[in-house]
């Protein structure tokens, strides 16, 4: 117990002698390190924050030191967040590669895998994208037809992926492909390849919020070297599903990760509604303000109960569906719920009339609605607590 | 916070759990209903529970109690809640007995504590006066006569008021109707001349009563605690109170979820077992969600509650609340899934629809702790 104390009061000092003054502040989407060969700092001290984080392990705080990580343990890892939240500290690198590929290249990957992948991702210097998605294969991401085929000394990629988040900017991709096509779920083989290989083109797809962070895929007779497939041969359904609990993770909790930039809801609605003592005036406005609020701290709750419990976090399959279910239905009736209080103040799209909180509102309001559609749709999710855990017959 | 249980806390929840499965199933509460029972609780069973500590629960152990905090007190009425089990234990051992540890003096206490942590004395708290919980709204009066006092006014559902020996009575000494400044706690003998109690026989087959009070002669000593300062002590044991009776509610969810999957699995019709049409699915998943959520809800009012944390009030208004919601889709979607089974009174499913509402309504429902909820946070 006074060893985690000593490193509650480590870790304190730690991070407020090296987190710089503007990484405590609320991020903007636009200032979000992601890495990558070409990496962007849209503020300087960003750059500064991940060079000192990377140098401490703490882009990856609890993978093993061999990998590039800080080698912490659940309840340091707990302490460290805890002690994150505290001082307001941003995040010093968001990856796909931290998310979703390291956790299962920790646990299928060759060691030869391992050395040549983590130490990049914990770096921040190569960025990932995920190739499972394609046209015909979105909920029923088993049919998908993707196919690599065996030359011998390399893998022959043919086939499209679509819902490539940031393909354009990736340096890598984990890819999903059909090795076997007379088994369904039992012929898919988990690869990773260079996005730089020829036969690979990104096209942006443009979103109903104006951005485009998806893109269509396009591999045309892509080489990728034998070694580059992770685990067994046709064994990549197993992966993409464990995989799958760690990318709903993170997304059930992208409402707590934006936080800072989007008010809690009880704040907006006071700023819009609220009387002089700060009451919002609306009472059925106020009752559903408290009824969401009080909904976010008992999802607060039940995700620190989660970690309390398993110690490692998210190893059962139906809880991160279920946090991933109402995690994402929660962010969507959060911006519903701002767009009644804030009215017609949070339906501009562009230019005078409107703050900049106010059109980042809107343009939020609708990137939200992918949340539940994006990483298996909360249909599918009820699926998955219907079978995993309640037992329910398909 | 520690939103997990320690050994001794689960070793009283497994206890409990046998306890409650053995000794006073669904089963024992119809019976009491089908006879009648003017009690409405086996006192042989009562003892029982009082002989395993469970009615000085939270009493400490100088005191005669066993003192295992209001963790454990929630680990023993969630699994109350799973068999229904009716029993004095929220009225005597969840409210009563923290209330005079709050407010009573040293003869008091030394008079009081040991019995009803022996599970000899019921006391019940006479506090609502109208039909949905209104803490402050208290219209029964306390008027000085010589060196005591008087009192006039009518409760409502006094939970066990009709078994109990002694009242503890929320009376206005001073004061607006709302304000909760003024309220006094007074200890009244449920024989006293003027008290006057009608059992209300509720939906769940639990205890209640009307009782009235027309010029009950009350001692200077009748007093529990200061007198117009009684709000505060009241309102953090009632915080209490709701979260351990969310505790109640949660093992009440808990189970009457558990039977409605269960039938899921059982029931055929065209063909195939009803629990693998994705409608279905869909709806037990969306309440298992909602189990999740308030059983950390639950955990987090309890352990605040032990650790005394700031905003306990707040956290124990959110495990009510959610309680509240959670039991009112659960209770009613285990009918409809059951059918018509569902609606007979030979299939127990009704018998936890029944308790829900009461439960729901005792001390708030999930409106009234919203309200309170926006107003500590201040909006």
């Amino acid at each position: 117990m006074s060893s985690l104390d000593d490193f509650r009061a480590e870790t304190r000092a730690w991070l407020d002698a090296n987190c710089p003054a503007s990484m405590r502040t609320p991020m903007p989407e636009d200032e979000r390190v992601w890495g990558g060969r070409q990496p962007r700092f849209k503020n300087p001290d960003s750059k500064l924050w991940l060079e000192r984080a990377v140098a401490h392990g703490w882009t990856v705080p609890g993978w093993p030191k061999a990998y590039g990580g800080g080698g912490l343990n659940s309840e340091e890892l707990q302490v460290l967040k805890e002690e994150m939240q505290r001082l307001g500290c941003r995040p010093p690198l968001f990856s796909f590669g931290i998310g979703m590929l390291g956790p299962v290249l920790l646990k299928y990957g060759s060691e030869e895998q391992k050395l040549t992948h983590l130490p990049p991702i914990a770096r921040g210097e190569i960025r990932w994208c995920q190739g499972y998605s394609e046209p015909g294969a979105g909920s029923d991401l088993a049919s998908l037809a993707t196919r690599a085929e065996d030359q011998g000394d390399h893998w022959l990629v043919n086939g499209q992926k679509i819902w490539t988040s940031y393909a354009n900017y990736a340096d890598w991709i984990f890819c999903l492909v059909r090795t076997d096509t007379s088994t369904k779920q039992g012929g898919i083989s988990f690869l990773l390849f260079d996005m730089t290989s020829g036969g690979v083109e990104t096209r942006p797809i443009a979103l109903i919020s104006g951005s485009s962070v998806f893109c269509e895929t396009f591999l045309t007779n892509v080489q990728v070297p034998k070694g580059n497939l992770v685990g067994r041969l046709h064994g990549g359904w197993e992966i993409a599903k464990e995989l799958l609990q760690h990318e709903r993770g993170m997304i059930s909790e992208i409402g707590r990760a934006i936080g800072g930039v989007v008010p809690d809801v009880d704040v907006v609605a006071k700023r819009y509604l609220g009387d002089a003592d700060g009451r919002i005036a609306d009472p059925v406005l106020r009752d559903a303000v408290a009824r969401h609020v009080m909904d976010d701290r008992a999802f607060g709750l039940t995700l620190r109960r989660a970690a309390q419990e398993s110690g490692a976090g998210a190893a059962n399959g139906g809880v991160s569906s279920m946090f991933k279910y109402f995690g994402t239905e929660q962010n969507k009736r959060k911006f519903e719920l701002i767009l009644k209080c804030a009215g017609t103040n949070a339906l501009g799209w562009q230019g005078e009339g409107f703050s900049d909180d106010e059109l980042t509102l809107c343009r939020t309001w609708l990137r939200s609605k992918g949340n539940s559609i994006e990483g298996g749709t909360s249909e599918i999710q009820l699926n998955v607590i219907a079978k995993r855990v309640l037992g329910l017959p398909d | 916070m520690n939103l997990t249980l320690n050994d001794e806390q689960t070793i009283l929840k497994h206890g409990a759990h046998e306890f409650f499965k053995g000794r006073m199933p669904v089963k024992q509460l119809r019976e009491l209903r089908d006879r009648d029972d003017d009690k409405g609780f086996d006192p042989a069973l009562w003892r029982e529970m009082a002989n395993l500590g469970w009615a000085g629960i939270l009493i400490p152990e100088e005191h005669g109690g066993a003192g295992f905090g209001y963790k454990g007190m929630g680990q023993v009425m969630e699994e109350a809640g799973r068999t229904l089990a009716a029993s004095p234990l929220a009225s005597a051992a969840l409210i009563a007995a923290p209330l005079l540890l709050a407010t009573a003096n040293e003869a008091q206490k030394s008079a009081l504590l040991p019995a009803l942590a022996a599970g000899e004395q019921l006391i019940a708290l006479a506090h609502d006066e109208a039909p949905r919980h209104a803490p402050t709204r208290i219209t029964s009066k306390v008027d000085k006569r010589g060196s005591g006092f008087v009192l006039n006014g009518c409760k409502t559902f006094v939970v066990d008021g009709h078994v109990a020996q002694q009242l503890i009575v929320v009376a206005r000494s001073s004061g607006e109707r709302d304000a909760p400044a003024g309220i006094s706690l007074f200890l009244v003998d449920a024989k006293a001349r003027g008290v006057k109690c009608t059992r209300t026989r509720m939906v769940d087959n639990r205890n209640a009563a009307q009782i009235s009070f027309d010029n009950v002669e009350l001692g200077a000593d009748a007093v529990l605690g200061r007198l117009d300062e009684g709000y505060g002590a009241l309102e953090k044991v009632l915080d209490g109170a709701r979260a351990a009776l969310a505790a109640e509610m949660l093992g009440t969810g808990t189970e009457v979820f558990e039977r409605t999957v269960a039938y899921l699995k059982l029931r055929r019709q065209f063909g195939v077992v009803i629990g693998s049409f994705q409608a279905l699915k869909h709806r037990a998943a969306l309440m298992f969600c909602e189990l999740e959520l308030t059983r950390s809800a639950v955990l987090g009012a309890l352990d605040a509650l032990d650790s005394g944390l700031k905003d306990s009030a707040a956290l124990c208004s959110l495990a009510k609340a959610k309680a509240c919601d959670m039991l009112e889709l659960i209770s009613a979607e285990a009918v409809q899934l059951h059918g018509g089974i569902g609606m007979t009174d030979a299939e127990e499913i009704g018998f936890f629809l029944k308790r829900a509402r009461v439960a729901q309504q005792w001390l708030g429902d999930a409106s009234f702790h919203r309200d309170r909820y926006a107003n500590l946070l201040g909006f």
